[in-house]
């Protein structure tokens, strides 16, 4: 069966023999760069061409059909064209904050990518309280979307990076008591000790009701967090042409575009991770058989599979919903989605004390 | 009570948004439904709808002949002035002198495709066609004459 692990160890086994462990230990920071770069740049593509043909065919419309079969090498095509673009930066601004900004939120979400298992035994870095220092990473882009908007010099980006600011601190609060409720059931901060907490069952399904209700809430939270429809009111096109990176050109550009894309795959990756069991197998109670079979499909594959079903998920949420107000924005989450994800809290802490999960 | 009205409220919005939800993955999943036309290349297979105003167009019949008795009254009820008739006197078997149709300019360069012409006219001698591709490298082109040459009006039209 194919996996990931043994790769990775065969790898580090070599290397150890042939090195010193610092050598060995910069090589494979190297090897973690590129994979990283890498998944970056296919996730900007592949997830792009999937929001538009999703977006498209939700509409009744046929989508990007013209470069390539159906439309694939679409989204090839505009990065080259940006890449071509010249990178503008506006007399009035303020040069250093605005060139540094799209880096910024490049960085956070490389820094979220540390401690997701993409598959059985294939983790950038297994540390103890992942899910924290994903909670913690995730609040720093709004620094960088703050960056943008202020270095811009421009009323519209300066708006939107506030409304921005608004949005992501004050859903971040029913993110992270989602993310808390599976903390309560599992007992550990660990990615890898949750995913193994879900050998028997995922949490969505293992929680009754209170677990789904906090997997609603985590959805609805992190939609905001990205800052995506219906919640997109950081770029608002219609009222804010496009909202903190108005002034932005070419590949600074794509940058942010990139790191929207990429946010919302590590969101995506956190929400399977938690809700639905990360890179384990979908096994029923003692159905051996069935339960075989499912383990026959690579890990990775379920983790990706999981993943992209939530990535649309978000996909019909975006080309479903009309863009909230921002009174009704901050009304859903403090007088709806904060009490609602509290008192969930208590209900699932209850559970977990008594142990009446399956 | 408050407490009831705020799951009211709850369950209201959950449910609204699930409908919408459900139409949207409705289309999602029949691409049947789609209603994109990939024009130019079903150029051919182009069926446009039957109330489409592509531009005004004089029907002729198998002789060579229309209803138009030269009466103006789309000239007069066309608001930018697309429509110019030219007329003239046909003499009448009986040795009456009769007025004809001898010109009808038509300017698809003024036309806002209203319809009022169309409307106007006491003998449906006009009505609006279909066709679209009107781009051509010269805009003399655009004013056309849309009765045929050697054409007459039909019998038995007053």
């Amino acid at each position: 069966m194919f996996s990931l692990e043994g790769i990775t160890k065969s790898l580090q086994d070599w290397l150890y023999l042939n090195f010193n462990p610092t050598w060995a230990l910069v090589i494979e920071c190297l090897i973690v760069i590129v994979l990283a770069i890498a998944l970056f740049a296919f996730l900007g593509l592949v997830l792009v061409l999937m929001e538009r043909k999703v977006a498209a065919h939700m509409q009744i419309r046929l989508g990007p059909n013209r470069v390539g079969p159906k439309g694939m090498f679409q989204t090839a095509a505009d990065t080259l064209k940006l890449i071509m673009k010249e990178g503008l930066t506006p007399d009035g601004a303020d040069k250093f904050l605005f060139n540094l900004a799209p880096f910024v939120v490049m960085i956070v979400a490389m820094l979220i990518l540390a401690p997701i298992a993409f598959a059985k035994g294939f983790q950038i870095w297994d540390i103890n309280i992942g899910v924290l220092y994903v909670s913690a990473i995730s609040s720093l882009s709004v620094i960088g979307i703050l960056m943008a908007g202020w270095a811009s010099n421009n009323k519209y980006s300066l708006l939107g990076a506030m409304r921005s600011g608004a949005q992501i601190v004050s859903y971040e609060l029913s993110a992270g008591i989602s993310i808390l409720c599976i903390v309560v059931l599992s007992g550990s901060l660990s990615i890898n000790e949750i995913i193994a907490s879900q050998q028997n069952g995922w949490w969505l399904f293992k929680g009754h009701i209170p677990v789904i209700i906090a997997f609603v809430i985590f959805m609805i939270a992190v939609t905001a967090e990205t800052n995506r429809a219906p919640f997109d009111l950081a770029e608002a096109e219609s009222e804010l042409t496009a909202g903190f990176h108005t002034e932005y050109s070419g590949m600074k550009f794509a940058l942010f575009f990139l790191a929207e894309y990429i946010n919302i795959f590590i969101v995506c990756a956190i929400g399977a991770t938690l809700f639905l069991g990360g890179w384990m197998p979908f096994h029923i109670g003692n159905w051996q058989d069935f339960n075989h079979i499912m383990d026959y499909i690579p890990s990775s594959i379920w983790f990706f599979g999981k993943t992209f079903f939530l990535i649309f998920l978000i996909m019909w949420f975006r080309w479903t919903f009309p863009r909230l107000r921002v009174d009704q924005l901050l009304n859903l989450e403090w007088k709806y989605l904060l009490p609602i994800s509290l008192f969930n809290l208590l209900l699932v802490t209850v559970i977990a004390i008594f142990g009446w999960h399956f | 009570m408050f407490i009831k009205e705020y799951l009211t409220d709850i369950y209201k919005g959950t449910k609204s948004l699930l409908t919408g939800m459900k139409r949207t993955g409705y289309y999602f999943v029949r691409p049947r439904e789609i209603i994109t036309e990939q024009y130019p290349d079903n150029r051919e297979t182009l069926v446009m709808a039957e109330r489409f105003r592509g531009e005004v167009v004089m029907p002729h019949d198998a002789n060579n002949e229309h209803a138009c008795t030269g009466c103006t009254a789309c000239e007069l009820a066309c608001p930018n002035a697309t429509i110019k008739i030219i007329t003239k006197f046909d003499i009448t078997p009986e040795g009456k002198k009769k007025k004809a149709l001898d010109t009808f300019v038509y300017h698809l360069e003024l036309c806002t495709m209203c319809g009022l012409c169309v409307e106007a006219c006491p003998t449906a001698a006009i009505k609006m066609g279909q066709n679209f591709e009107h781009s051509v490298y010269d805009r003399s082109q655009l004013t056309k004459k849309l009765n045929n040459p050697g054409s007459k009006i039909r019998e038995g039209v007053e």
